[in-house]
Parts: structure tokens; C-alpha cells; sequence
């Protein structure tokens, strides 16, 4: 089996993180974004597995070598020398997708959930047909493109709505999909948009269907949705009653959804949670308040700092009685001053703040 | 133990008196939403009250027996501060209070009750306005009077060029420092001397100046015929003299202000002087200039080594006052420049700088107070911020322009406020008996 991730390109949007690491290797939930999507493809029986760059970070290489060796896999960069959209690379990377007959998937690299992978491949050989669309349902569907389905079949798309006006349904495209390589024939070597091209040229043929995804679903392509999506992650831990979460009969977690790495340290009369995750050698002072917030590898938070709706960039320090909020970022190494306000600030890395920043802005 | 050391001062003969203003409830206005529980004279700031700070100034002098408070509040008002003040200094053998009946002026005052000021035939008067905070240097100011045979010397200090028009101004000759033009509140720029509201007058020279410019009031034509004259103005009152209700117009060009009414014409006609001060200096107009108020003072507490003042430590940076009955918890870190009332509890790893915290107050523990002031009884949450923004150094206003809006740079919670835990507050003025759940800024909470 073969997957094939769509990284693209610099992650700008989730700058200031991506100054300092490419976007697939920005821990979520303490283990790198595109670790979720390997470790989900590896246990779905793939073993060759594409990534498609627009840009080829050495650092991504070294990281993902590990995991080859690891997993027995092989993985491989499909670089573009331009920009070829959401289904071009698939085009480029057609050797590897086409070297035997089974389907691959693809995913989008900035989708979390829980990966349906087994179901997803029973589903699609059970309809026969070339494509598999995995849905997610929203509650405002006017803010994306809508999947119809053919009346009177629960998966054949019909047509797909950008943006609807009037409800016609609330399943949208969650960016994870399952291909038979005849797919590529569709598809040419030119900047291509597998949403607004491929897909509705496949439903024409009555060759794509979808798949209801169970659980949860975020794009955390952006600071704010990265945030989101680390607490429905956390949740779902829960909900599956993971020993990874650290338990709340410990004293200092307040309202479960606490993930802390065992090599972080935490002071006394701390009231940690909801939805925390606490990144490896991670120092955290006495009396410090936490909830809603990300604490990357060897940050610091001082003593009585309060922060909330935060990441803590890597090696970052908060000083005492400080007070962040609001979807502030802090980039790599970046110190917040004793009884300093964030609120909504992002921080570029290595920068010290020693005032107030009141509103929210960028902090260059 | 007084906050001021004590400096004998060898006059060349004849004795001093001294007068604070104090004014009255109608004037503190700008000073809510504090004086709405407490009168401003009285409200402490570095641990004692703002008038206290003149007294010990007044008593540090040496040579003054006699001090009168004179204003409008109720009699009772003062009645206990004088009793603890007259155990305190006991070198001012009498300090009285007199109430004016209604608002008659810095000057209006000082001639109504002239007879009680002139009793025991003093040469020279000092008149202190108690809205100011300063290092008060009555002894220089006295030893340039008496170097320079002056009728009047007044304290003045340099303020930047833009704030000096909001202020009294003063010409001088900068050789012979002497007053050779005073104007209040120009609307162009004249001096960045400015008047500090401290007067040494010469009891000869003030009270005539006083008289005539009544006179002058008096002789300006006017369709009054019962108006009073200055012989009569201390029995005069409006409510049983021949004065209609509606002549509220006439009642206030009664009122006889020395900046507005006399300075200007002492600089024309008297031996007038300036004593310039380098040491610092701010006015007690609004609520949130107690806290640079409270700055100063403790610092200039601690640079005398009073021992009022608390210990520094790891987590007690200096100049920091706390009142014997309140309890700090070992892991709060305190100052610098703060005050705690009695019977207040800090918790642990709260967070207090730059703040005025009243009696009764509990800051619970990881709270953070920052540039505020905690009215009398209010409670401040488990990890709730109270903030306020510094104003520049060397500014004489309290607020500041923030996103093109002025707002108080001071946070002030008045009596009996509450603020949840984790909930901020910044840059707000909240009237008593509040209770803030929410996160708020840059607001006035009615």
C-alpha cells in the first residue's frame, strides 16, 4: 500500500513556529504532525509513503530517515519545481504511486483526526469504484464546499457546492482520500485543483463516494486551530481512556485533558487544564496557572505565571507573573519579562518582550 | 517615628504660624471614587494621611507652635486625626481646625479667620495647600525670607513646557530670585516655573494685600447695593443678609483665591521671592495620582532611614510600608513603592508593585497589583490581575492616551470591590461595592 501526504510549502501560516522547524515536524500533542499521519498510514499496511514538497528541508530528511528505519517503510520526496496545486503532485509522483495496482491514500498534512484508514480501505473496495472522499460533518457547511450525494445513495457524490446559500447538506471534504491509480489518468502534469477539477469529473463518472469520518476533525493549519484542535484531540484521549494523559487525581490537574511529558517537571500549587500539553524537558514554577495552551520542548514558565489559548515556542521562558492570553505564540527561545501582559501576541523567535503588549500584534 | 527629621530653624526674631488648606467636600471630586469614602486630606498615602505629611513638615520646622487646618468639611472630620497628631508632635502645642462656612477661597479663608491666625502677633505665616506632595523645604524657604527681608517667598519647581500652563507661572529674576510676574494658567507660554502651592508670607504684608484686593472687588461697579465690604465680610453671611437666593453670581466674586487674586499683585508691589525646589513635587488632584504620591514619599522615607518602613529581602523590594496588623504570606513579593493598610492579607505568590492596598483588603494567592490602588475591604482573586500603566517619569498627569482614548493610567477599586479569580483589570476606575467577573479594560464601572 502506498500514501501520498500533501506538505506543500513554508507553512507560513502557522509562523512564528515554522521560522524554526518545517510545519510536519511542529510537535502536536508532543509528537511531530506528520508522526500522527506516518504512524496512522503504517498501521493500514502502507509502506511506501510520498511527501510532496515544494521545498526540501535537510533537517526533514535526517528526522524522516529514522522513521524509515523504525517502520521498515520507505518515504520519499516529491518535490515540485513549481507550484502544482492539490492534484499535480500526485501526477509526479505517479512511479511510485503506480508501482503496483493497489489504491493509495492522501492526505492533507494539516488535517488532524482520528485516521479511518482500515475502514476507509474496506469501504472503497466494498463500492468498487475509482474514489473515496473522507466527510466531515460541520455545523455552519455555508463556510465550505458541501459534498451532494446522488438522491437515493447514501455515498455516489452528485456534485459538490462551494459555499452554499441554501442547505444542501453538512458533509465537506476533510482532505483525506483513497485512489485506484487509474485516478492519475485523470489527472495532467500542470498546476491542478483536485477539489474544483478531479473530483467533479470523477462524481460525472459516478466514480466517487464518501466516507463519514467518525469523531473528530480541525485543520490546524493556524495558530488558533492548532489550539482547537490539540483540546479535541486531547478529548478524544479521554474518551478512550489513554494511560498517555495524565490522570486527574493528581493534584495540580484541573479538568482533565492534561497531557504532560514524563521528563517535564511541575511545581508546587499549580492548577493545570483543561487542555494542556506540557512538551518534554518542560520547567514548570510554583503557582502556575495553565489551561488551553501548548508548552513546546524546553520551555519554562515561571513561578505564578498565568497563561491561557497559548503555545510556548521551544526553549521559550515565561517570567513570573506574567499573564498570557488570547492566542499568543511565542516563536523559538523568546522571553516574556517578569509581570509581563500578552494579549494576542506572536513573537518571532529569540526576541525578549519587556512591556506590556496590549493589543493583539506581531512582535517582530 | 516621624517620616521627617526634625530641623531646628534659628529665625532672625519673631515667630512663625502655619496654615494648611484642606478645602472641602464639594472640591474633591476629582479625587473619587476614594473620597467618596474617606475625605482626601485623610486618605493615607506611604502610610499616613495626605495632610499628616504637611504637619510633620510643618513640625520638623522647629520654631512653629501653632497650626491651623482651615476648610469646610464637618467639625468632626479632623477630630481624631488632631488628637493623634498633637501626641505625635507634641512641639506644636496648638493645632485647630476652623471651618469655613462655606467656600470663601485659599485667600477668602486665611482673612475670615485672621483674628485667630494673628493671635499671639506671629510676623510670619506659612500656608501649605494639602493637595500637594513635596519634600516641603519650609526651612530653606524661611532662611531665603529672612536673607532677603522678603514679605513673601514662594516654592516653586520647573515642570516641562508643555505641562507649565496647567499650573500657576512664575517670572524671576534668575540672579536675585526675585517674583517679578505671576500669572494663573496662562494660555501662552510664560515660565516653566510654576507654583507648588507653598506660601511663606510676612502676616503684614498678607493681609493687607488680601483687604485691598476685596477692596477692589468691592469698588467695581456693581448693581449690589447690600455688598459686603471687607469690614464687614467676617460677619457676613449670605443666608442672613440682604442677599437674594439667585445671587449666586455675587457669592462666588466673594470667593478671594491667592493664586488667582493676590499673587499677581505681590509680584507687582511686595519683596516677593521664589525658593526653587529640585527635590520632587506633584499635585493630589485625582484619585490615581495617590500612587505617585505614595511613591514619592517612600522613597524619600527610605532615603531618611525612617524605620516605619519594611525590611528588603528576596521578595520585598524597597521603599515598601506595611502596617503592623497586616499579613503577608513569606512567598508574596512586595514593592517597590507600596503601601498596605491594616488588617490586609496578601496570599501566597501574590504579586503587589507600585500600589496603594487599603485596610481590610485580602489579595489571594498569584494575584498580581500592579500601578493600582485596592479600595478599603476589596478582594482580589486567586491569580487575577490588577493593572494600571506607568505614567512617564516626571509627569504631572494621570492619564494616558491609549488606542486615541483617554483613560486613568492608575487602576482604582473603590470600598468593598470584588474580582474573581483569573479575571483581569486593566486601566479601569470602579466605584464601590463592585464585583468584577469578568475581564475589563480601559473603563469607568458605575
Amino acid at each position: 500500500m502506498k500514501g501520498l501526504i500533501l506538505v506543500g510549502g513554508f507553512g507560513t501560516r502557522l509562523r512564528p513556529l515554522t521560522l524554526t522547524l518545517p510545519k510536519p515536524l511542529v510537535e502536536f500533542a508532543n509528537k511531530p504532525m506528520i508522526v500522527h499521519q506516518i504512524e496512522a498510514l503504517v498501521s493500514a499496511g502502507v509502506t511506501d509513503i510520498v511527501l510532496a514538497v515544494n521545498y526540501r528541508p535537510e533537517i526533514m530528511e535526517k528526522f524522516l530517515a529514522e522513521y524509515e528505519e523504525k517502520y521498515n517503510i520507505n518515504i520519499e520526496f516529491s518535490v515540485e519545481s513549481e507550484p502544482l496545486d492539490t492534484a499535480g503532485p500526485l501526477k509526479l509522483a505517479e512511479k511510485i504511486l503506480k508501482k503496483d495496482d493497489t489504491p493509495f491514500f492522501v492526505l492533507n498534512s494539516d488535517v488532524i483526526c482520528d485516521y479511518p484508514f482500515k475502514e476507509l480501505l474496506e469501504f472503497h473496495r466494498s463500492h468498487g469504484n475509482e474514489g473515496t472522499i473522507v466527510v466531515t460533518k460541520v455545523e455552519e457547511p455555508s463556510k465550505y464546499g458541501v459534498v451532494v450525494h446522488k438522491p437515493n445513495h447514501p455515498s455516489r457524490i452528485d456534485r459538490f457546492v462551494e459555499k452554499p446559500v441554501e442547505f444542501v447538506g453538512n458533509r465537506i471534504n476533510a482532505g483525506l482520500y483513497l485512489f485506484n491509480t487509474s485516478v492519475l489518468e485523470r489527472i495532467e502534469l500542470r498546476p491542478t485543483s483536485i477539489e474544483k477539477e478531479t473530483f467533479p469529473a470523477m462524481a460525472n463518472d459516478h466514480q466517487l463516494h464518501s466516507f463519514d469520518l467518525d469523531g473528530f476533525w480541525m485543520d490546524v493549519g493556524q495558530p488558533k486551530d492548532f489550539l482547537s484542535g490539540t483540546c479535541l484531540y486531547l478529548s478524544s484521549l479521554t474518551k478512550k481512556g489513554s494511560k498517555d494523559l495524565t490522570p486527574p487525581t493528581e493534584s495540580y490537574v484541573h479538568g482533565g485533558n492534561v497531557l504532560i511529558h514524563p521528563s517535564a517537571k511541575i511545581g508546587k500549587n499549580c492548577r493545570i487544564g483543561p487542555n494542556v500539553t506540557i512538551g518534554p524537558d518542560v520547567v514548570i514554577g510554583d503557582g502556575v496557572r495553565l489551561q488551553r495552551s501548548v508548552l513546546l520542548r524546553g520551555s519554562k514558565v515561571k513561578d505564578h505565571a498565568w497563561v491561557k489559548s497559548t503555545i510556548v515556542g521551544w526553549n521559550s521562558t515565561v517570567g513570573r507573573w506574567a499573564r498570557l492570553e488570547n492566542v499568543t505564540v511565542l516563536g523559538d527561545d523568546v522571553t516574556i519579562g517578569d509581570e509581563i501582559y500578552v494579549n494576542g501576541g506572536s513573537v518571532l523567535p529569540h526576541k525578549s518582550i519587556k512591556a506590556n503588549v496590549d493589543v493583539p500584534a506581531i512582535i517582530m | 517615628m516621624s517620616l521627617q527629621v526634625p530641623m531646628a530653624h534659628r529665625s532672625k526674631g519673631g515667630s512663625t504660624k502655619a496654615v494648611i488648606l484642606v478645602g472641602g467636600p464639594s472640591r474633591g471630586t476629582r479625587f473619587r471614587p476614594l473620597s467618596l469614602d474617606v475625605p482626601k486630606p485623610l486618605f493615607e498615602v506611604a502610610g499616613h494621611p495626605i495632610i499628616w505629611h504637611c504637619l510633620a513638615a510643618v513640625a520638623a520646622v522647629g520654631s512653629i507652635q501653632d497650626v491651623n487646618i482651615i476648610g469646610y468639611y464637618d467639625e468632626t472630620v479632623f477630630r481624631d486625626f488632631i488628637k493623634d497628631a498633637t501626641k505625635e508632635f507634641p512641639n506644636l502645642s496648638s493645632i485647630k481646625y476652623l471651618r469655613e462656612y462655606e467656600a470663601l477661597g485659599t485667600a477668602g479663608g486665611l482673612y475670615h479667620f485672621r483674628d485667630a491666625i494673628l493671635k499671639g502677633r506671629p510676623d510670619r505665616l506659612f500656608v501649605l495647600n494639602a493637595d500637594v506632595c513635596c519634600s516641603f523645604p519650609l526651612g530653606e524657604m524661611l532662611k531665603l525670607f529672612d536673607d532677603k527681608d522678603a514679605e513673601a517667598v514662594i516654592l516653586g519647581t520647573r515642570v516641562s513646557d508643555d505641562a507649565a500652563t496647567n499650573f500657576g507661572c512664575i517670572v524671576s529674576d534668575a540672579h536675585t530670585r526675585r517674583v517679578l510676574h505671576y500669572v494663573e494658567k496662562p494660555e501662552s507660554r510664560i515660565s516653566n516655573l510654576i507654583n507648588c502651592g507653598v506660601y511663606l508670607f510676612a502676616t503684614e504684608a498678607i493681609f493687607p494685600s488680601i483687604k485691598s484686593a476685596i477692596k477692589r472687588r468691592t469698588d467695581r461697579p456693581a448693581r449690589l447695593v447690600s455688598y459686603p465690604s471687607s469690614d464687614n465680610l467676617e460677619t457676613f453671611h449670605p443666608a442672613s443678609s440682604g442677599l437674594n437666593d439667585d445671587d449666586d453670581e455675587e457669592r462666588k466674586n466673594q470667593v478671594i483665591r491667592l493664586e488667582q487674586d493676590i499673587l499677581g499683585d505681590m509680584a507687582d508691589s511686595k519683596q516677593f521671592f521664589v525658593y526653587e525646589t529640585k527635590d520632587f513635587w506633584r499635585q493630589i488632584k485625582t484619585a490615581g495620582s495617590a500612587v505617585p504620591a505614595n511613591a514619592l514619599y517612600l522613597q524619600r522615607a527610605w532615603q531618611a532611614g525612617s524605620e516605619e518602613l519594611a525590611k528588603p529581602s528576596a521578595n520585598l523590594v524597597a521603599p515598601v510600608f506595611i502596617h503592623p496588623t497586616a499579613e503577608i504570606h513569606p512567598t508574596a513579593k512586595l514593592g517597590p513603592n507600596v503601601s498596605i493598610g491594616p488588617r490586609a492579607v496578601i496570599g501566597a505568590g501574590a504579586r503587589v508593585k507600585e500600589s496603594i492596598v487599603l485596610e481590610d483588603c485580602e489579595i489571594k494567592h498569584d494575584a498580581c497589583v500592579l500601578y493600582s490602588i485596592i479600595g478599603w475591604g476589596s478582594r482580589v482573586g486567586a491569580w487575577a490581575r490588577v493593572e494600571g500603566t506607568p505614567t512617564p517619569v516626571g509627569s504631572h498627569s494621570t492619564s494616558i492616551v491609549k488606542n486615541g482614548v483617554k483613560v486613568q493610567s492608575i487602576t482604582i477599586l473603590g470600598k468593598d470591590c470584588g474580582v474573581g479569580d483569573e479575571v483581569r483589570v486593566q486601566n479601569c476606575v470602579c466605584l464601590p461595592y463592585k464585583e468584577l467577573k469578568r475581564d475589563v479594560a480601559n473603563e469607568v464601572i458605575m
